[in-house]
């Protein structure tokens, strides 16, 4: 990858808005998986658990937890990179402001990336600490989880950042999370293993990035890490991220200097 | 003109978007130090034409030279040394006034060093001290357009690009602006703007060109443009009720222009031609004779059914 200090530049613009909200954004990370895990690991876990059916054959509260930190990167990023990037082009058009300048698309593109990725950074660290308070980080390799969530966040942000660039309104953002993300959220095996799902489901959610996530960080903050298979659900998020990225680049280049 | 004064060259420029033809192959040498300026209607082009010498809009055909430099090639090195005050403002209105300079000083990778008696002296030159702390969402138009000349300064531009700089605009607040940019030029600015204003074209060109679908339909100074396509004088007529039958004013000038509410006479001698109007026994409700303006040089290059 070439030079980051041009969009490092463009970064400082986000990082000076959030300046001004981040206090607020901390608790809402912290209070989030907070009300989750008390809710469905702590409450729904506890007749789970009796049910002497629990999945993969640990605790409840330690299944869903890393699920559940895997959502959470995915929607924290998705939404990152819809509403703001189409607000940048369309609205406060700070995207304008930075191409006027020795910017490119490409750094006003990976700035902006690079605050979606210091949300979700923050967001996961933080959800990565309650889930420890609750007890459910069974190992070390738990720490890693954090990074993974970044990983699918880009997954999920690049190609949004691509898909935002290309619309004219954002009407076309709640159909996105209606109809993709909800669903993403609850049947990728965050809940439950995909293999309970009908077979077509099952594949399904195979292809989704969300899955891959949620599998590699069940196994790392379960301490089970299976080599093959991790390496194979990594390849997988950097994929989207590359292909996103790529996409991305094209859709601001197109919209910004047209 | 040798090579090096031309900050701008341009050479049978065209921009097409799809079908629609914005700009269709036109000429331009823009010197060093020099106000130039875009007159034209909406959709003439003008907008188009700086978003390419602006390195943000790919040339569709032709030549074009912005500082030397082939925009395809060197965008981001041209734009390093460029100023660009947008038709809409490009401000971060959630902050201050003070970090909307700093911020885009940093675009640039001015350290924040040296922008700091930079902005204090910007804010200074657009008379915004006083609100450099201030949120930028509740200040006043003029003083966001004010604030956006102010960014577009930070890098020290060679050549400021204004895209319909006081648009919108009251009149005292378009006063301040057109001060604060008739003093960049004595510093030596280069000022190429675009406005559909002509006291502003007045005020600020040196020279200027006026564009119509496309197209450069005359170039020169406000005056030679208005020596060439206008006469020294105009009276403006208005009747009270009916007007006179066509042709009833013919005649008495070399060009007669009738527009919705009044009549238009060119004329080398404004008084002797109202006296001309009267002694026809057609008494106008109000005459005014006055020096013409480059609007009738406008009016009458893009066009208005024309008497002749």
């Amino acid at each position: 990858m070439e030079s980051l200090v041009q969009p490092l530049r463009a970064y400082e613009h986000w990082l000076a808005q959030y300046k001004r909200v981040w206090r607020g954004t901390i608790g809402t990370s912290l209070l989030n998986p907070l009300l989750y895990l008390a809710a469905l690991g702590v409450g729904l876990g506890t007749i789970v658990d009796r049910s002497q059916n629990a999945p993969a054959g640990v605790p409840y509260l330690d299944f869903i937890a890393p699920g559940l930190l895997a959502a959470a990167a995915m929607q924290t990023a998705a939404v990152e990179a819809s509403w703001p990037v189409m607000g940048a082009i369309k609205w406060t058009r700070t995207y304008y402001a930075m191409t006027a300048t020795p910017l490119t698309e490409r750094d006003v593109l990976i700035g902006h990336q690079l605050f979606v990725i210091t949300r979700v950074l923050t967001a996961s660290a933080a959800y990565l600490l309650v889930v420890a308070a609750f007890g459910a980080v069974n190992s070390w390799l738990g720490l890693l989880a954090v990074p993974v969530a970044v990983l699918i966040g880009t997954a999920f942000s690049m190609p949004m950042a691509a898909y935002a660039a290309t619309r004219e309104g954002d009407s076309s953002f709640p159909p996105i999370f209606r109809f993709l993300i909800v669903p993403m959220f609850l049947f990728s095996g965050t809940f439950f293993p995909v293999s309970q799902m009908p077979l077509a489901f099952e594949l399904a959610a195979y292809v989704t990035p969300i899955w891959h996530g949620v599998e590699l960080c069940r196994q790392l903050t379960l301490g089970e890490a299976e080599l093959p298979a991790a390496l194979g659900h990594l390849v997988y998020l950097l994929a989207w991220t590359l292909g996103g990225f790529l996409a991305a680049r094209r859709a601001y280049r197109r919209r910004l200097f047209r | 003109m040798s090579e090096t004064d031309g900050l701008i060259r341009a050479r049978g420029l065209v921009k097409r978007f799809g079908d629609l033809v914005a700009v269709d192959g036109i000429d331009l040498d823009v010197r060093r130090g020099e106000a130039f300026g875009f007159l034209g209607p909406n959709g003439a082009g003008k907008s188009s034409t700086m978003r390419m010498i602006g390195c943000v809009s790919p040339v569709t055909a032709g030549t074009l030279r912005v500082l030397g430099l082939d925009p395809a090639a060197d965008g981001p090195e041209i734009r390093a040394r460029l100023g660009v005050v947008p038709q809409q403002d490009t401000l971060d209105t959630e902050l201050t006034v003070w970090e909307n300079v700093l911020i885009y000083g940093r675009y640039f990778g001015l350290s924040r060093r040296e922008l700091r008696p930079k902005i204090d002296e910007l804010l200074e030159f657009v008379q915004l001290s006083e609100r450099s702390g201030d949120k930028v969402e509740p200040l006043s138009g003029g003083m966001k357009r004010r604030l956006t000349i102010a960014r577009s300064l930070v890098n020290d531009p060679e050549l400021l690009l204004l895209d319909e700089p006081t648009t919108g605009l009251d009149p005292q607040a378009r006063h301040v602006v057109w001060d604060r940019l008739f003093r960049l030029k004595q510093r030596g600015v280069t000022l190429v703007l675009t406005t559909h204003y002509m006291d502003e074209a007045e005020q600020l060109c040196d020279r200027l060109v006026v564009m119509d679908h496309g197209r450069i339909v005359a170039a020169g100074s406000p005056r030679e443009l208005i020596e060439r396509y206008a006469t020294r004088e105009v009276v403006e007529v208005r009747f009270e009720d009916e007007r006179p039958d066509n042709g009833a004013l013919s005649g008495l000038a070399a060009r007669v222009e009738e527009l919705p509410d009044r009549v238009l006479i060119y004329t080398s001698d404004g008084d002797a031609t109202a006296a001309a109007v009267s002694d026809r026994g057609l008494p106008p409700h109000s005459t005014l004779v006055r020096r013409s303006s480059l609007e009738d040089v406008f009016l009458h290059l893009t066009g208005r059914t024309l008497i002749d």
